[in-house]
């Protein structure tokens, strides 16, 4: 692959084949096996014959990996009954069998019409993932696509071990509309795009501690940054637990009446605070690196 | 949700030995197009699952001159049809093939 | 059923559990079994701040060493709606009051998550979903979204999403859903006493996470289980 591949342009299965090593990858319950949603029809909704996502085993640079791809272009991402219950499979086997995951996110959280299955079916991921971090083993979140990861999709990234971001990416709980609509336009314009990114966007989340590592719109970078985040450590206990503890309350306690992102960029010391949605990626980094907050492994 | 199938007979079989291959995603204006070679080799069968209702016409007229133009013979194709356009559905198609018949 | 009530019911002998903004905390005893309680009161949204401080109570049960069980009262509404949280990282703050939970669990602290208001979206994920173990008191009313709401965004008449929820349980609030897709262990009766279902819930047997199994043999998950298991055949394989 020599040409540059915006993820945020591709579809889950082009950043699957992009991201693992040629021809490498194995898709457990493919789209032959036409698994869909059973709940879909009673909404007279299309189905996918994959649910969304894409699970199996590939290599990255010759290493064996498990993948879970999200497909954000159907239905948003959004988790239902099938498509949980894959990704639980495969935190699960990850478990047994001592092989760390890549969850290449891209989801708006639950999907509506199977709302009670797809929040429970978070929450069974959520369990998994713990689980197998327990066990010593990694998963490590890639977010740059168009759903961002939303809702329960974050909850689900702030249990892996490590998180991929782009500008393009976003993690939040409540989407920017939610908020407006629920609190008024004063407390969240949805519609302000630059507001959106400063506060849930990839920059900002890099910046406070949110992710741990920054790439840019393509998939080599992504790659490369995975194989990075890879050479870490995944294993969850006590410890890591009381030092995220440390780590979230000296963030409330030091940003806690900050109003806006750029408050908390310019308390961090970076030069320039209002340039940083702009800055590409390189400029941003050689900007950022030394001020940013980092987790530390504290997740 | 309206299923529609096309049995048709095309002169040329999909080359190469590729089980199956799949392309697109079911968004808006969207589709996605399962592959899979097994039938005779003169045979294509299409099935299409699509929530827009009463276009029969337009996607036998699609079918017909994807058949005429690409080496079909022996694939089973399904479709999840997102609201696509007829040339997005050719487009779609023609990849479709382009891929099984890959090496 | 108020919390006051609850607590009677469940720590006839008495209890030190006190509720500061609306977050619970404290201990009581039955039958000698101490019992940690933590939880959301008042159908309060949970935000970063509240996310903490409930997390720090699990992270300080765990420190303890012992294997006391915790109870997670909830009476919650959604996750906090707000600018802040969301500026100051609310997915990793609600993230990891599920971990400490999970943790605290896996360390031997069976977590009983007792469900007696409302709940919803990331606050229901991160308390009572995190639990081992989730009951419910009738009453309680749990909700993803609301069915007007619901109704909005996916642009269906509400009385035509009634009609499709009369047979399906797997998007409609309700206990009897949740208890269908194996959410809810069981819904206890509020007119016997609450210590003792809570001890026959700690005699239980507890291992692996069982929901889906129960969620497919009460009829309301068909094909979670079976998938999962195949995609962990599948992988064992290769």
């Amino acid at each position: 692959m020599t040409s540059a591949t915006s993820w945020y342009e591709a579809n889950a299965r082009q950043r699957v084949e992009a991201l693992l090593d040629p021809r490498s990858f194995a898709e457990f319950i493919g789209p032959e096996q036409r698994e869909i949603s059973p709940h879909l029809a009673i909404f007279d909704l299309p189905e996918q014959f994959d649910d969304g996502i894409i699970v199996g085993r590939g290599t990255l640079k010759g290493r064996r990996i498990l993948v879970a791809a999200q497909e954000g272009r159907f239905m948003g991402g959004a988790i239902g009954e099938v498509h949980g219950a894959k990704l639980t499979g495969l935190l699960r086997a990850a478990r047994s069998l001592g092989e760390p995951v890549l969850i290449l996110f891209d989801t708006g959280g639950v999907r509506l019409q199977e709302a009670n299955v797809g929040e429970l079916a978070i929450a069974e991921i959520m369990r998994a993932l713990v689980e197998m971090r327990m066990a010593g083993v990694q998963v490590v979140g890639l977010i740059g696509g168009r759903a961002g990861c939303y809702g329960g999709g974050g909850l689900i990234a702030g249990c892996c071990s490590a998180l991929i971001v782009s500008e393009q990416g976003r993690i939040s709980v409540s989407g920017p509309e939610v908020i407006e609509t629920n609190k008024g336009v004063e407390e969240f314009d949805s519609r302000d795009r630059a507001l959106v990114w400063r506060t849930m966007g990839g920059k900002h989340r890099y910046l406070i501690g949110g992710a741990d590592a920054f790439a840019d719109d393509d998939v080599l970078a992504f790659r490369e940054a995975a194989l990075m985040a890879l050479a870490g450590n995944g294993r969850l206990d006590a410890g890591v637990l009381e030092a995220e503890q440390q780590r979230l309350e000296r963030r409330l306690h030091r940003f806690g009446k900050a109003h806006d992102a750029v408050d908390i960029w310019t308390d961090l010391g970076v030069r320039e605070p209002a340039e940083i949605a702009g800055l590409a990626t390189d400029e941003f980094l050689r900007r950022v690196t030394d001020k940013r907050e980092t987790a530390n492994g504290a997740r | 949700m309206e299923k529609l199938s096309f049995t048709m007979k095309p002169s040329t079989a999909a080359a190469g030995t590729r089980a199956r291959a799949i392309v697109g995603v079911v968004a808006s204006g969207n589709l996605e197009v399962l592959l899979e070679r097994g039938l005779p080799a003169n045979i294509c069968v299409i099935d299409i699952a699509t929530a827009a209702h009463g276009f029969a016409a337009v996607w036998e007229a699609v079918i017909d001159d994807f058949v005429t133009r690409r080496p079909a013979g022996g694939l089973h194709i399904s479709i999840n049809d997102g609201g696509a356009r007829p040339d997005m559905v050719s487009l779609r198609l023609a990849q479709g093939v382009r891929l099984i018949e890959e090496l | 059923m108020a919390l006051d009530n609850i607590l009677a019911s469940l720590f006839p002998g008495g209890h030190e559990v006190t509720v500061t903004d609306n977050l619970i905390a404290g201990i009581g005893i039955i039958d000698a079994i101490k019992v940690h309680v933590i939880g959301i009161a008042g159908e309060n949204p949970l935000g970063c701040n509240g996310a903490l401080i409930l997390a720090g109570h699990a992270l300080e049960i765990t420190r303890e060493g012992s294997t006391a069980p915790i109870l997670v009262l909830i009476d919650s509404s959604s996750q906090r709606m707000s600018r802040r949280d969301e500026l100051l990282g609310l997915s990793e703050c609600l993230a990891h009051l599920a971990k400490t939970l999970l943790l605290a669990d896996a360390r031997g602290h069976r977590t009983i998550g007792l469900l007696y208001g409302g709940s919803a979206a990331g606050a229901f994920i991160a308390t009572a979903l995190a639990t081992g173990t989730l009951v419910a008191l009738p009453g309680a009313h749990p909700a993803v979204m609301d069915l007007p709401s619901m109704a909005r965004v996916t642009k269906l008449p509400i009385e035509v999403l009634k009609a499709k929820a009369e047979k399906t349980p797997v998007f409609a609030p309700g206990l009897e859903n949740l208890a269908q897709t194996g959410a809810i262990h069981s819904v206890w009766n509020p007119d016997q006493s609450l210590a003792e279902q809570f001890l026959a819930l700690l005699a239980e047997q507890t291992g692996r996470d069982a929901r889906d199994r129960l969620g497919e043999s009460r009829g309301g998950r068909p094909k979670a289980a079976s998938i999962a298991v195949r995609v962990e055949k599948e992988a064992s394989h290769a």
